[in-house]
């Protein structure tokens, strides 16, 4: 019997831990989401986290997109080729990295670096006191380090994911060139018409394009949320920093996935796909 | 002058304080005639009282801590390691929160403050912090201009003159120290970086919490002629939170000694020498 309590406590504890930490996650995203219209404006500290953020991922991102558009091309290609439509090889990579391995695959490895380096960040500030010295100086730590986080990130992880679908396209396209042995310009139409195939948003805007966008204008917010919520939580020294950024990563990346499946049936109902 | 203890424990077991050689040597750290180096004696009204104050975390820590700081004053909270010293700090800028009981600073109870009237009010307070917490990705300058910027509306070069004067005031020579980040710094070099980031908008009260903490005698003695400097030049009420008794001695005009969560003593530091209390003997000959 008293195991079985101790097992039934544990839940309890579990499930009141978790209770508590997902109000506390909300109670924050609802707090630095006010700051963004309160005065004073850490405008400064916005640009500094974009510059890092958005600069600082752009090599790998730029390397990741580039090699997964060429192996999508190599491996549809011979899947392609069978069925003699190997001209289709564009309009799988096209529609597949703006659909949605390019803002899958930015937001994860966002996640990784960026979600990361927020929480190891807040994370230090918080056992060496900085934050409560903010906090004796009269500043309020979400406003001036969790709201420009999440400016920064909301902001910055679109257009990343611009970059990351562009060199995608243009990575599978070296490799359907020169490998597969298909035209540029065949490559280049089959990605144009699949996209154009969807619809266009206000007539000019191709409907995947801009669910491809809108997917992460919500992943970075999560990710900049995820990576300031455990940095702020952390506790016990350098250790506590390390588990903080370890499950910062793994939660930000899991939630991306989550939230990827209901934005898409959202995005779905609210922007149907044409035909 | 002691509160709290049953006279029962008074007389019992007089430990090493009656060795003459550390009576010498607090009293020298009190200086002529048992009075405090620079101290002024508490002069003005309560600008810090905190009542019956109860604070649990996993266990209780404060348990009906009474304490009362007057204006002008430099009040030392002795106690062992993991007593509670620190929390009443936070306890005042309000970091923290009483579960009962209650702590008032500068006239208003903090618990109805809201949390912006807390903002205003910590503004009002200097805070030197136990490992100095620079702010780690910015230099010497901007820490102590973080205050100034954030708090004022100083332009540029007026803010530059105040970091300049507050960086002299501890003693560091601004050309060398402006652009030096936190980790370039030595251990008493960052505490007093602390101290002139705390100072740089002329609070009214200066909380120092173990400001001697892992410096070498020199560097302590340093600090505390800083304490004492700022104490006697800016006539800034302050509260030291340590167990350091002789750095601490050098610079208070009053003890309070907190044990199991209370205050147990409220006297001058000679009337803490003088007392015979066993638990104080034992704790000023050991420290």
């Amino acid at each position: 019997m008293n195991g079985m309590a101790g097992i039934v406590a544990k839940v309890d504890g579990w499930i009141q831990g978790t209770a508590i930490g997902v109000y506390q996650y909300f109670t924050l995203a609802g707090r630095a989401s006010r700051f963004i219209v309160a005065r004073p404006f850490y405008w400064r500290d916005a640009l500094r986290q974009m510059d890092r953020m958005g600069v600082g991922t752009l090599p790998i991102l730029l390397l990741t997109g580039l090699f997964t558009g060429m192996v999508l091309a190599l491996q549809s290609s011979v899947a392609l080729q069978r069925f003699g439509a190997d001209m289709y090889v564009g309009s799988l990579v096209g529609v597949s990295m703006v659909r949605e391995l390019g803002p899958v695959l930015a937001a994860l490895i966002f996640a990784g670096r960026v979600g990361s380096g927020i929480a190891a960040e807040i994370g230090s500030m918080r056992v060496t006191e900085q934050l409560d010295a903010l906090q004796s100086f009269g500043t309020d730590p979400i406003k001036k380090l969790v709201t420009p986080r999440i400016i920064a990130g909301v902001s910055m992880l679109p257009i990343l994911t611009i970059v990351t679908n562009a060199v995608g396209i243009f990575g599978g396209l070296v490799v359907t060139v020169y490998a597969v042995g298909i035209s540029a310009d065949v490559y280049l139409s089959g990605v144009w018409s699949t996209l154009a195939q969807s619809g266009f948003i206000f007539g000019v805007f191709p409907r995947d394009f801009v669910v491809g966008l809108a997917k992460p204008l919500v992943f970075g917010g999560v990710i900049a949320l995820t990576g300031c919520y455990y940095g702020m939580a952390a506790r016990g020294g350098t250790e506590g920093v390390g588990l903080a950024t370890t499950r910062a990563v793994v939660t930000a990346s899991i939630l991306v996935l989550v939230v990827n499946y209901f934005l898409t049936q959202l995005l779905m109902v609210l922007m149907p796909a044409r035909g | 002058m002691s509160r709290g203890m049953g006279e029962g424990m008074r007389r019992r077991d007089r430990l090493e304080m009656d060795d003459p050689v550390l009576r010498q040597v607090i009293r020298r750290e009190l200086g002529p005639d048992g009075e405090p180096h620079g101290a002024a004696a508490a002069s003005g009204q309560v600008v810090i009282r905190m009542e019956d104050v109860h604070l649990s975390f996993d266990q209780p820590v404060l348990r009906g801590t009474s304490l009362e700081v007057h204006e002008g004053e430099t009040l030392l909270v002795l106690g062992e390691s993991g007593i509670g010293k620190s929390t009443i700090l936070k306890l005042i800028l309000r970091l923290l929160v009483p579960d009962q009981g209650s702590v008032t600073v500068l006239g208003r109870e903090t618990r109805d403050l809201s949390f912006e009237e807390a903002l205003d009010m910590r503004r009002k307070i200097g805070m030197v912090f136990q490992n100095a917490a620079l702010f780690d990705s910015v230099n010497v300058y901007d820490n102590v201009a973080y205050p100034l910027r954030e708090n004022t509306d100083l332009p540029e070069p007026q803010i530059e003159t105040v970091v300049r004067e507050r960086l002299e005031f501890v003693d560091l020579d601004p050309e060398t120290v402006c652009e030096k980040l936190p980790d370039e710094l030595s251990g008493g070099m960052k505490k007093r970086v602390g101290i002139a980031r705390a100072i740089a908008t002329d609070p009214q009260i200066v909380l120092y919490d173990e400001p001697t903490a892992g410096l070498d005698p020199l560097t302590v003695g340093t600090i505390g002629d800083l304490i004492q400097k700022l104490q006697r030049e800016l006539g800034v009420t302050s509260i030291v939170v340590t167990h350091d008794i002789r750095a601490g001695f050098r610079v208070a005009s009053r003890v309070n000694l907190i044990r199991d969560g209370q205050i147990v003593f409220d006297g001058t530091p000679e009337d803490m020498i003088a007392e015979d209390d066993a638990y104080i003997q034992r704790f000023l000959a050991l420290s």
